[in-house]
Formats: C-alpha cells, sequence, structure tokens
C-alpha cells in the first residue's frame, strides 16, 4: 500500500459515504449526568442511587455542614485581608469551593489520609487542623503547618498532581496494612493533563489500592481554561484506567458527602479506586497574586454566583425552619471568632532562629551539612556584641 | 567468606535487609517474576512475594511517587530504576519530594527510599543504557549518594541504605555485576564501615587518586602501572558522594601533596570539581600541583564503538597523574 493510498484525506472519505461509528465520549458541557441533591435554589432532590447514602444526615448536622462552610469562608477571607494588609505573602482563595472541601472531607475518618493541594484549607479545617496552623506556611515561618500524622492530612502539594501517586503509595500501604482505611487525593482540572496524575490512576487500577480521586474542576487553572486541559468530561478519563467515576455538583454539599460515602465504601470493601469529578467554581483569584480580569468574562462570576454553594444550603435550610436569624446570627459570630483567631494566631507567628535553615534537612548526620552548619554560626557570632 | 559477584552480592545484600525488617518492599520494572534485568532481585519475590516485590507499571515517576507514600505509611521501599538514562522522568518526585519531605514536615515524615540505579557504561550500550547522572542527586540537599565498587561493599552498603532513615541513591556499577569478590555475609552491619566514608583502598605516597563506582578498578589498575615507574598512588574510594568525607581525602593529599580525580560523567559540574574545590580549600599551601580532573568529556555519552574514547581508561588516568606531577603529559608534549 503506498503512503497517498493511507495518508490522503480523512478516514471518511477514504470510505465514501460509510459513516464511522464515534469514539469521542461526553461533551464536557453535557451536565446531564451530574449529580445533585440540592439545587441551586435550595430545593432537596430525591436521587434513587445517592439520596439513601445521605439519608441518615439529621438537619442538625446539615446546620453543622453550613457552619463550617460559612467558618471557611470567613477565614478564607481574614486571610485574604492579612494578605492585602503584608501580613502573609501569598494566600490561595477557596471561595466558591466550599461545599466540594466540606461535603467530601466530613464524609472521612479520622484513620483515613489526604494528600492534597495547596487550595484545600476547608479540607484541612475539617480533618482538625488549628485555623492559626494553616498561616504558617503563607506567612513563611514554616514549610509544613502542622504535622501530618496528628490530624491524617499531608503537607499541602505545590507540584501540580505529585500528590496523586503519593495517595496511591499511601494506599499500598494501607493493603499491606491489612486495614480499611482509605485515602483521598484532591487535584485541580488542570492538574489532570499531567503524567503524574495518569501514572497514579494506572497504578491505582493496577493495585486495587483504596484511593479517592477527588478532583475539583474549578473550571480555570490559573488563566487557563478546563476546556484547554480537556475536551471531554474530565471523568470520563477514568473508565478508560479501569476505574468508575462519578461526576457531582461540587456546590451540593450533600452530593458531594453522598458520592464521597460511595467510594469511600468501596475502598473499605476492598473494590479498589473511584474518581469523582466535582463539578464546581473558583469564584476568586487563583492567589492573591492574580488578576482574573485580564482573563475572564465577569458575566462567568454571576452565573455561577448564583450557584454559589452556601447561599443554597441556607435557602434550604431557612424554608425547613432549621434555620433561624438567631441560628445565623450565632453561626456568623463563632466564624468571627475563629476569624479573630486566625488573625492573632497570624500576628504572633514568631520568625524562626536563623540556623534553622539546616534544621531537618537530614534525619541522620550529614558531615558536609554540618560542617557549612558550623561555618555559618561562626560568621553570625561575628555580629553578636562583644561579651562585656 | 563466600565468593559472590556484585550482582549476586546485592541480591544477598537485599534478601538481608527484607529478612531483617519487613517494612523493606522492593518495587521496580521486571524485577519480580524476571528478577531484574540484571537479575540483581533474583529469587526475591518468589521468597517474599508479590506485595514485597513489587513488579509495577512501566513509570519511573510513578514509582517514586508511590513510594513517597509508601514511606509515608511507614514502608521502606527500595526502588530499582532499570538504567541510568531512565531516571529523568522520575527526576521531580526525587528531588521535589523524596529530597525535601523530611525538611518540609520539620522531620515528621521520613523517606527511608533506596533509589538503586545501575549506572556507567563501558558495556556496548544503546543510548540512554550508560549514563553517569550522579552528580544531579549529589547536587540535590536532602539526599544521600553513595556509588560501590567491590561485591563485599555492595552487599554490605544496600543494607546500610535501606536502615537509613534517609533517602540514599545507590549506584551500581553495571560493567562490574559480573566481577567477583570475597563477601562476608555473617559480619554485623554495626562493625561496617559506615556507608558515608571514603576509603583507601591502595596506600600510596607521590600522589592521592580519587574515583568511585566503575573506575576504581581502573584506578587500582593505574597503581599498579605507575608502581613499576617509580610511582606511588595512593588510591581512595570515595563510596559517598554526599556527603563527601573530606577528612580522608584531606588526610590521604597531606601525605601525597597532589590529586587526580577520576569519573566517567561529564567533567562540568561533576564530582570532580567538588573533590578538587573542598580538597583545595583545605590543602592550598599543601598542594605541589593544581588538582587534575580525568572524566568523561561534556558530550551526550557515546556510540558503542567511542564510548572507550569517553570514559577514561588506565592511560588516560596515568596521564593525569603524569599532570599532577608535573611530569612530560599529553598538554605538555610528551617530549621533556
Ligand atoms: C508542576 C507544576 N507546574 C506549574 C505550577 C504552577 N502552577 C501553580 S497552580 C497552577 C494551576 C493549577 O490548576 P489546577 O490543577 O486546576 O488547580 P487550581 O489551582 O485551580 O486549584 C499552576 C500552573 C506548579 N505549581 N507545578
Amino acid at each position: 500500500m503506498s503512503t497517498e493510498t493511507v495518508w490522503s484525506g480523512t478516514a471518511k472519505e477514504r470510505l465514501g459515504a460509510a459513516d464511522l461509528p464515534e469514539h469521542t465520549g461526553r461533551a464536557a458541557s453535557d451536565t446531564s449526568d451530574v449529580v445533585q441533591l440540592i439545587t441551586a435554589s435550595g430545593t432537596r432532590i430525591d436521587d434513587p442511587q445517592y439520596s439513601p447514602w445521605v439519608a441518615d444526615v439529621t438537619s442538625e448536622q446539615l446546620l453543622s455542614l453550613f457552619e463550617d462552610m460559612v467558618v471557611v469562608r470567613r477565614i478564607d477571607t481574614e486571610a485574604t485581608a492579612l494578605q492585602r494588609q503584608g501580613q502573609l505573602g501569598l494566600w490561595p482563595p477557596l471561595l466558591g469551593q466550599e461545599a466540594a472541601q466540606v461535603g467530601s472531607a466530613r464524609a472521612l475518618r479520622d484513620d483515613d489520609f489526604v494528600f492534597s493541594t495547596y487550595r484545600e484549607n476547608a479540607v484541612a479545617y475539617c480533618r482538625g487542623v488549628a485555623p492559626t496552623d494553616l498561616m504558617r506556611v503563607w506567612r513563611g515561618t514554616a514549610a509544613s503547618g502542622w504535622n501530618p500524622y496528628d490530624v491524617g492530612m499531608a503537607t499541602p502539594q505545590v507540584i501540580i498532581g505529585a500528590q496523586t501517586l503519593h495517595a496511591v503509595g499511601y494506599g499500598l500501604g494501607l493493603q499491606n496494612d491489612g486495614v480499611d482505611s482509605a485515602v483521598v487525593s484532591y487535584f485541580g482540572d488542570g492538574a489532570t493533563s499531567q503524567g503524574d496524575v495518569s501514572e497514579a490512576l494506572v497504578f491505582a487500577a493496577t493495585y486495587r489500592t483504596p484511593v479517592v480521586f477527588f478532583c475539583q474542576n474549578n473550571q480555570w487553572a490559573i488563566s487557563e481554561p478546563v476546556t484547554l486541559q480537556a475536551q471531554r468530561a474530565i471523568a470520563d478519563r477514568a473508565p478508560g484506567f479501569g476505574i468508575p467515576a462519578v461526576r457531582v455538583d461540587g456546590n451540593d454539599v450533600l452530593g458531594v458527602l453522598a458520592v464521597t460515602r460511595v467510594a469511600l465504601e468501596r475502598a473499605r470493601r476492598g473494590e479498589g479506586p473511584t474518581f469523582i469529578e466535582a463539578v464546581t467554581y473558583r469564584m476568586g483569584p487563583h492567589t492573591t497574586a492574580d488578576d482574573p480580569t485580564r482573563y475572564r468574562d465577569p458575566d462567568e462570576l454571576t452565573l455561577w454566583a448564583a450557584k454559589d454553594p452556601i447561599d443554597r444550603l441556607a435557602e434550604l435550610l431557612r424554608a425547613s425552619g432549621d434555620l433561624t436569624s438567631e441560628r445565623e446570627r450565632a453561626v456568623g459570630e463563632s466564624a468571627d471568632r475563629v476569624a479573630a483567631e486566625v488573625r492573632a494566631g497570624c500576628m504572633g507567628l514568631a520568625d524562626p532562629e536563623p540556623l534553622a535553615v539546616f534544621d531537618h534537612v537530614y534525619a541522620e548526620p550529614h558531615s558536609g551539612l554540618a560542617a557549612q552548619r558550623d561555618a555559618y554560626e561562626r560568621y553570625l557570632a561575628m555580629f553578636e556584641a562583644p561579651a562585656s | 567468606m563466600t565468593t559472590l559477584t556484585m550482582a549476586k552480592a546485592i541480591n544477598a545484600g537485599l534478601k538481608q535487609a527484607m529478612t531483617d525488617d519487613d517494612r523493606v518492599v522492593l518495587m521496580g520494572e521486571d524485577i519480580g517474576t524476571l528478577g531484574g534485568v540484571y537479575r540483581v532481585t533474583d529469587g526475591l519475590q518468589r521468597e517474599f512475594g508479590q506485595r514485597r516485590v513489587m513488579d509495577t507499571p512501566l513509570a519511573e515517576s510513578g514509582i517514586l511517587g508511590a513510594a513517597v507514600g509508601l514511606a509515608y505509611r511507614g514502608y521502606r521501599p527500595v526502588c530499582e530504576i532499570q538504567f541510568d538514562g531512565f531516571i529523568y522522568p522520575a527526576f521531580d518526585q526525587i528531588v521535589s519530594q523524596v529530597a525535601r519531605m523530611h525538611s518540609r514536615t520539620a522531620g515528621n515524615v521520613r523517606m527511608p527510599i533506596t533509589i538503586r540505579v545501575p549506572f556507567g557504561g563501558g558495556i556496548g550500550s544503546a543510548e540512554h543504557h550508560s549514563d553517569s547522572p550522579e552528580a544531579y542527586f549529589a547536587h540535590a540537599a536532602g539526599l544521600r549518594v553513595v556509588a560501590v565498587s567491590t561485591p563485599q561493599d555492595a552487599f554490605t552498603v544496600i543494607r546500610q541504605a535501606t536502615a537509613s532513615d534517609d533517602p540514599v541513591l545507590y549506584f551500581e556499577p553495571k560493567r562490574r555485576y559480573h566481577v567477583k569478590g570475597e563477601v562476608d555475609t555473617d559480619a554485623a552491619l554495626s562493625a561496617a564501615t559506615p556507608m558515608d566514608r571514603a576509603r583507601v583502598v591502595v596506600p600510596g605516597t607521590d600522589v592521592t587518586l580519587v574515583a568511585y563506582g566503575p573506575m576504581v578498578a581502573t584506578a587500582c589498575d593505574a597503581a599498579i602501572a605507575a608502581s613499576d615507574e617509580g610511582v606511588s598512588i595512593e588510591v581512595v574510594d570515595l563510596r559517598s558522594l554526599s556527603p563527601i568525607d573530606v577528612d580522608t581525602l584531606v588526610a590521604s593529599v597531606a601525605r601525597t601533596r597532589r590529586l587526580v580525580v577520576a569519573h566517567e560523567a561529564a567533567q562540568s559540574g561533576g564530582l570532580g570539581a567538588e573533590v578538587a574545590a573542598l580538597v583545595t580549600e583545605r590543602c592550598f599551601d599543601t598542594l605541589a600541583h593544581a588538582p587534575v580532573r580525568v572524566t568523561g568529556f561534556d558530550i551526550p555519552y557515546p556510540v558503542a564503538k567511542l564510548e572507550m574514547q569517553h570514559v577514561p581508561d588506565l592511560d588516560r588516568i596515568l596521564d593525569g597523574v603524569d599532570r599532577a606531577l608535573g611530569r612530560a603529559n599529553s598538554l605538555t608534549g610528551v617530549v621533556a
């Protein structure tokens, strides 16, 4: 066969009128399959498959999810202000993603483990990280805000996608240990282009590790729209790896709780990994250093503001009579208290000692670094006032 | 004492490490059923099972990233990179994650990961199968880097590496895999020379010749050849590339006043530069001649028919020794 015959024209042209079957998957804009239990206007929907998974959630527990979301949004606002006032070097706001983070994190047990990115501050809050500890990294006083083993959550990852592999490895360890804990790995839509994420999906599928891949598709990776990363629904990738996937309205805290519970149950039963795409929106800038007006249409924000995760739950709870105005005021006050704690805690974070730069580089003594530390200590001593 | 090839010695060391600590797990491509393309892990999967000797998908970043997670969970993974030239896809996980996790977490999370890398050329391989990438890793804070040169060292150091709470890059000189040597497999690990020490393997008085990995044998041959001409070379096996055992180097140069460093890796930014600088900083007044580097060229590793132009051999080392001694050499012209 000459190259002429093989390569000239499209396949369809070569085959004449015969139509080729399409194998292109679902368009990203087709949201018919997105799981939703609370609509944008705050009404409950019954989903025969997923509603049973949250049937036990009392109105008091719904109120508690509401409070979590209000508090984390308040922490986020306070941290953004602290950055504007020069108290933090940078801050990555989670505004708009409260339901995706709180709904998933509240599905976890203490013995589960989380590998996340810089943006999952609400997840960290739910895991029990002290609000002040959320500030450390961004104030530049520590490389990790907390001891991962204290809260079951790894130090948030900056290298896009790298933590998905860490989750898989941790999951392998859980399997070896014969326990029924699970791991959740959070990552963004941009991360799905990284090789590490594909490698993590391959490893997880091969070994059936107890991992939940939780992708927050917030529509943007800094200035790049999700259409630059994916031509089809992101969740559609996972089945190709042999991993079941579900898309959920990421602004519906109950829907997120339900799908995460299902995924965790699969993991605990030894049924392997699950991929969750939480469809949400980053309402703020990528970080405080970013200016989204340079790349996105303000109308888009208006559109998503109408789907706000907190507003819709408030509507639902008001309509049911569970969220009284007193209760709402109390929630606001408790959020303000946490914000005040964040502010005071942040201002109180002391700079580390200069020689701390040499700490913990190695677990065991390292002669080369010891020599450098020694020399720098002597250098610093030159600036000390002579003993009188 | 038993006589073992280097490959078998590493195998024996891994087996011992896995017996001593059931948190040691092996991962890599083709290391299980096949026993590794160099058979270094031969029989280990049969003995310890698929959970402890894992054939992984073909993805180096995946191997190292998963090892990070296993270490997070308290395991001690030993990752095999099939060939030196295939470590680059894992570079990010190694330098951004493995190397920094202990520091990042203020010492709360340890990364006792050993990364085994068959390295170096001289075996007529295809492209990407003969690299010497050690300097990239010696440059990265948080990693320890060692290169073994004898079966005994290979056996002992792999055990020390897996027992270390720090991540260790363990470079195996693949052209010496089949070299045999006496190995004492019963000696207590606590009695062994720590893995971060250099070792004088041939004592001498005129020139200190520093080498590591596959070049140690070449250096020893050079010492024998030089002695025929009345030149006494002291060969130092560097063993540890991070940290570098400066004290042993300085003690040797204090005696010989001359330094030659040899390695297969390219010259620029290589270990030879670091060794020369460390010694010069401390022995400037003692040195009778500027340190001399005998290294691979700053070129991509050449095709098989040309590789021995690139890899320093005995004659190139002796030429370097002549330079250090101020004798006629390739740069001065041989007519003295
Ligand atoms: C490997 C790597 N490349 C580039 C960056 C710079 N960077 C930081 S965040 C980001 C966008 C990430 O987008 P996404 O994964 O969608 O997560 P999001 O920030 O929207 O939560 C980029 C490009 C990085 N941190 N790591």
